[in-house]
């Protein structure tokens, strides 16, 4: 991973919204790099700030929303302190983004194709015409049948897998380094996700782009991500290559995770769910925030938060049991699965 | 940021939750700046209509209707703090005791077209079908006569007086209350529980006022104090026609109508109960408007 | 969409039957012998059964009424007590000064009202935006009677008037059609009108601030000033149609109290002055042709309003 290039990365990312009973850090020193040319997932439960997590790299968190640390390095360049003027340069031209309402995203009172027009002539000064000529090739790109009839048709005309499609054309209109994802997918019909995803995978190919992917389902991660970022309670918990997280994760959440997924490679007796609710944003958890749902959770675990500790292969986990002040068991049992913990402090549990 | 919910733990006491929404409603209430500035005024108004009169006469020699004909059309004054109308009476005076019949007008109006709205609104909106065409399109005819017509027409067959203004103007106001309680009750019937509650075997009766009733209360709420002020301006407004309460009662309307005529000499005849209708409708829109907000979480950021 | 005008069309109907039902019972609510009040007290027997021929109140109620419906299809609507003359010739004229006020009214109103509520959208939360509030909240508590007779009082009889505004100055006589006059109480209706059109603007513009849609706007990169013109102003605008049917039906009504303050010889004064004179066919004449207008107002607006918003519809 450190061969390849980094085209983003978000440092030490704190949002924080206010509200009527007070302030919520939404998104809490949030960290993570997007190498060129890949995908990374984003996942976590609703509320775990995957979402504003998104719209901060953007920008668009809205007025009782605040950004308040953290670095987001785009080429370089920290977005946070960019003017304004040239951080609108950079949205829906370097940086576009798709949402997950596909039904509510799109203006109604606009044709389809006024509005993937509006970003060409906004970024790449078309012409009227030029516009709609692209915008007609746009959505053959996206795979939308007679696109020069559906270049006219308002959004009310179009089902929501197409106006999905329709955001993907716009969103890919002026060619963007990076595309986020928000859960495109989870609005729509089955059928139709398969179709979507199918789709941003081959634009993704064929424009090399990288993107982000922000989704609540693993099964979309593995098929779509390269690296995965597992979002929890507003932090980073795990970050790793597609393939570690899948065949060994390490963190108690998304060994969890994974496990109360359904799976047809292995026999399953039972799907075991993660106990417990997610933290109120008012009243986090004072040490490790999965602390109080976790089945291996020490005391340490309850009143010291963890840090995001790297391994050799570059993977980040945020887990007192991978760390050298462990003090648990050295073999630490979650959900059914044995990992080893690090620690010298680890009770070494002799064989039976 | 509708889809990060904030989750919050629930408590292992049972509460009342009856009790509890009361609760929060005020809470809610007591925040909104709007509520309680038009909620301190309207209850300033209500004192002033019913202590303020008794003051008067309890601890000074003016009275509503005492004339003096040698001070007529008199400009603002410390003895007469509102000018003399041109009677020569004392426009302050008469402005207090007119206070509580711009409140019977207003309170009993919304009173009796707020009951007569709510019944047809619910049972127009719980049983739906026929009996429901047939109720909002008699709510369409109320409403096909535009601002104060159909108060008006009213007025001028039943005759001039305060309590048929306060009959009129009910009856504008039923159909406002019948919309807007027939489209809450559709929207709570359509619940789950409301069918659970009839398949155990509860009667319409029970389900209208047990079930549909306290859910639907604040739009009702909300809709009362809004009507309330449209109420006290159209009663004002028959009254300056000279169709509602008769002179020599103070009522605000009928006083400017009767200031009407000396506008040109003495400007203060027409300012003073005009000023005062303002002030009561202002403190009940403001009230009316702080309680939507409070009531309607969609409208709180 | 030609179904929705025809089951539109078609709902009007009982609707507007509604409405002659109820013009037509008026009479027949009056407590006592219509007749006899009509007549007056101090009249004499034969006065009071000349009365009661004429306005064909011997007759069983369903015929009277039968009588009343088809006369008033065929543009009758009865003669007047007082004067004899059809009431159709009495509203004559007096319909379209009665109508031309409420429809500039219902122009300074919707102009006025867009500005206001535009501005206090685009300033949420700043004193502009609180200012244009606190002003629309006291239009709209304002008796527009009251604000009718003050305006008078500062134009008509106020010596601080400038002079270019000198033409507005009323003149105790003289009252004819110039368009002069209209001023006043077309500043008396609009205003009014534009407190609510301004807050309902304001509140459909925040609304629509707040869709995905605007956010999509923004991650294309579209600049704040386009996002609230281009975007989000033609949408938020589309509920505020309906209001305007409703105002101009407003003042419509409303006109009973602006021609008698302004002295506008109007439907409105017409009906004031039947009611007091008791002329009970004229009143019921004014009141049905004033609905009749309305209830086709609001169609149009419907229609238009269905039409605008086939786009927004998203169920």
């Amino acid at each position: 991973m450190t061969t390849l290039e980094t085209i983003l990365e978000v440092k030490n990312l704190k949002t924080t919204f206010k509200t009527d009973a007070g302030d919520v850090n939404a998104v809490d020193g949030v960290s993570f790099k997007l190498p060129k040319g890949k995908t990374i997932g984003i996942v976590g439960e609703s509320g775990s700030g995957k979402s504003i997590t998104a719209l901060s790299i953007l920008r668009l968190i809205g007025s009782n929303g605040q950004t308040k640390g953290g670095e987001i390095l785009y080429k370089g360049q920290d977005l946070l302190k960019l003017s304004e003027d040239k951080m609108r340069k950079l949205r829906g031209n370097e940086i576009s983004m798709i949402f997950q309402e596909p039904m509510t995203s799109l203006n109604p009172v606009y044709t389809v194709g006024q509005q993937i027009s509006e970003a060409l002539m906004l970024h790449q000064n078309m012409s009227k015409k030029e516009a709609h000529l692209r915008s007609i090739e746009l959505l053959t790109l996206v795979g939308i049948p007679s696109p020069d009839k559906r270049v006219k048709n308002y959004p009310f005309e179009l089902s929501g897998g197409m106006r999905q499609r329709v955001m993907i054309a716009m969103s890919l209109a002026c060619n963007p380094e990076i595309l986020i994802a928000d859960e495109p997918t989870t609005a729509l019909d089955v059928t139709i996700q398969a179709q979507i995803l199918e789709l941003i995978k081959d634009l993704q190919d064929r424009l090399g782009m990288s993107v982000i992917f922000i989704t609540h389902d693993l099964g979309v991660v593995a098929e779509t991500c390269d690296y995965v970022a597992v979002m929890y309670a507003g932090q980073v918990v795990e970050y790793s290559d597609v393939r570690s997280l899948f065949r060994e994760p390490k963190l108690p959440y998304t060994i969890g995770l994974l496990k109360s997924l359904p799976r047809h490679d292995i026999e399953q007796t039972k799907l075991e769910p993660i106990k417990g609710n997610v933290p109120s944003p008012y009243n986090m958890p004072v040490g490790c925030r999965f602390s109080p749902r976790c089945p291996a959770a020490t005391d340490l675990c309850r009143t010291k938060m963890p840090l995001l500790e790297t391994d050799e292969k570059g993977n980040q986990v945020r887990c007192w049991i991978y760390s050298e002040e462990w003090n648990g068991e050295s073999e630490v049992e979650i959900y059914g699965e044995t990992r080893i913990a690090k620690g010298r402090g680890a009770k070494t549990v002799l064989p039976d | 940021m509708s889809e990060e919910t904030v989750n919050v733990p629930v408590t292992a006491e049972r509460i009342n939750p009856r009790l509890e929404s009361y609760k929060q409603f005020w809470r809610r209430l007591a925040k909104n700046k709007a509520a309680v500035i038009g909620g301190c005024l309207i209850l300033f108004i209500i004192i002033m209509a019913f202590v303020g009169p008794w003051i008067i006469t309890t601890f000074t020699d003016y009275r509503p209707n005492q004339t003096d004909i040698t001070n007529k059309l008199a400009g603002p004054s410390a003895a007469h703090w509102f000018g003399t109308d041109n009677f020569g009476r004392d426009i302050f005076t008469r402005v207090i005791f007119g206070t509580k019949l711009t409140l019977y007008v207003g309170f009993f109006s919304v009173f009796i077209g707020g009951i007569i709205g709510v019944i047809f609104g619910i049972v127009a909106g719980y049983y739906g079908g026929r009996i429901d065409t047939v109720i909002m399109r008699l709510m369409d005819v109320l409403l096909a006569f535009p601002g104060i017509l159909l108060a008006l027409a009213i007025v001028a067959v039943l005759g001039g007086s305060l309590t048929n203004v306060i009959i009129a103007v009910g009856i504008f106001s039923v159909p406002a209350f019948a919309r807007v309680v027939r489209g809450s009750t559709l929207s709570v019937r359509k619940l789950e529980y409301i069918d659970a509650v009839r398949a155990l075997g509860a009667s319409d009766f029970r389900i209208i006022f047990k079930h549909i009733l306290p859910n639907i209360m604040s739009p009702i709420i909300v809709q009362a104090s809004l009507r309330i002020a449209t109420a006290i301006l159209t009663g004002a407004g028959l009254a300056f026609l000279g169709l509602g309460a008769q002179p020599p009662r103070p009522e605000w309307g009928a006083m400017l109508n009767e200031g009407r005529p000396f506008m040109y000499e003495a400007g203060h005849v027409a300012l003073f109960p005009g000023l005062m209708i303002v002030l009561v409708v202002l403190a009940f829109n403001i009230f009316g408007d702080g309680v939507r907000d409070a009531l309607d979480p969609k409208m709180k950021k | 969409m030609t179904k929705y005008i025809i089951r539109r069309l078609l709902q009007t109907i009982p609707v507007l039957l509604g409405v002659t039902i109820l013009v037509f019972s008026l009479m027949h609510l009056v407590p006592g012998d219509p007749a006899q009040i009509v007549a007056g007290e101090g009249a004499s027997e034969q006065t009071v059964n000349n009365i009661r021929e004429r306005l064909g109140l011997n007759e069983s109620i369903p015929v009277q009424y039968g009588k009343f419906l088809t006369n008033a299809l065929q543009g009758d609507l009865g003669s007047s007590v007082r004067s004899g003359r059809p009431v159709m010739d009495e509203i004559g004229s007096r319909f379209w000064v009665t109508v031309e006020l409420a429809f500039y009214s219902t122009i300074v109103a919707v102009l006025l009202g867009l500005i206001a509520g535009i501005v206090s959208a685009v300033r949420h939360y700043t004193l502009t935006d609180t200012s244009i509030m606190v002003v629309a909240l006291f239009g709209l508590s304002m008796p527009n009677f009251w604000f009718g007779l003050l305006l008078i009082q500062w134009f008509a009889i106020g010596n601080w008037m400038p002079e270019w505004l000198e033409f507005i100055k009323m003149r105790p006589s003289g009252w004819g059609d110039e368009w002069r006059q209209v001023i006043l109480p077309v500043l008396t209706l609009g205003t009014g009108g534009a407190a609510i059109i301004a807050r309902m603007t304001r509140s459909s513009m925040l609304e629509v601030i707040e869709q995905d849609y605007i956010r999509t706007a923004r991650a294309k990169g579209v600049s704040e000033r386009l996002v609230t013109y281009r975007h989000a102003l033609k949408n938020a605008l589309i509920p505020v149609v309906t209001v305007v049917g409703l105002e101009f039906g407003g003042f419509l009504g409303g006109a009973v109290l602006t021609e008698t303050i302004f002295a506008i010889n109007g439907m409105g004064r017409l009906t004031i002055d039947a009611i007091r004179t008791r002329d009970f066919p004229v009143v019921q004449g004014t009141v049905l042709v004033i609905s009749v207008i309305f209830v086709l107002v609001n169609l149009l607006v419907d229609i238009s309003y269905r039409f605008l918003n086939k786009r927004i519809d998203l169920n």
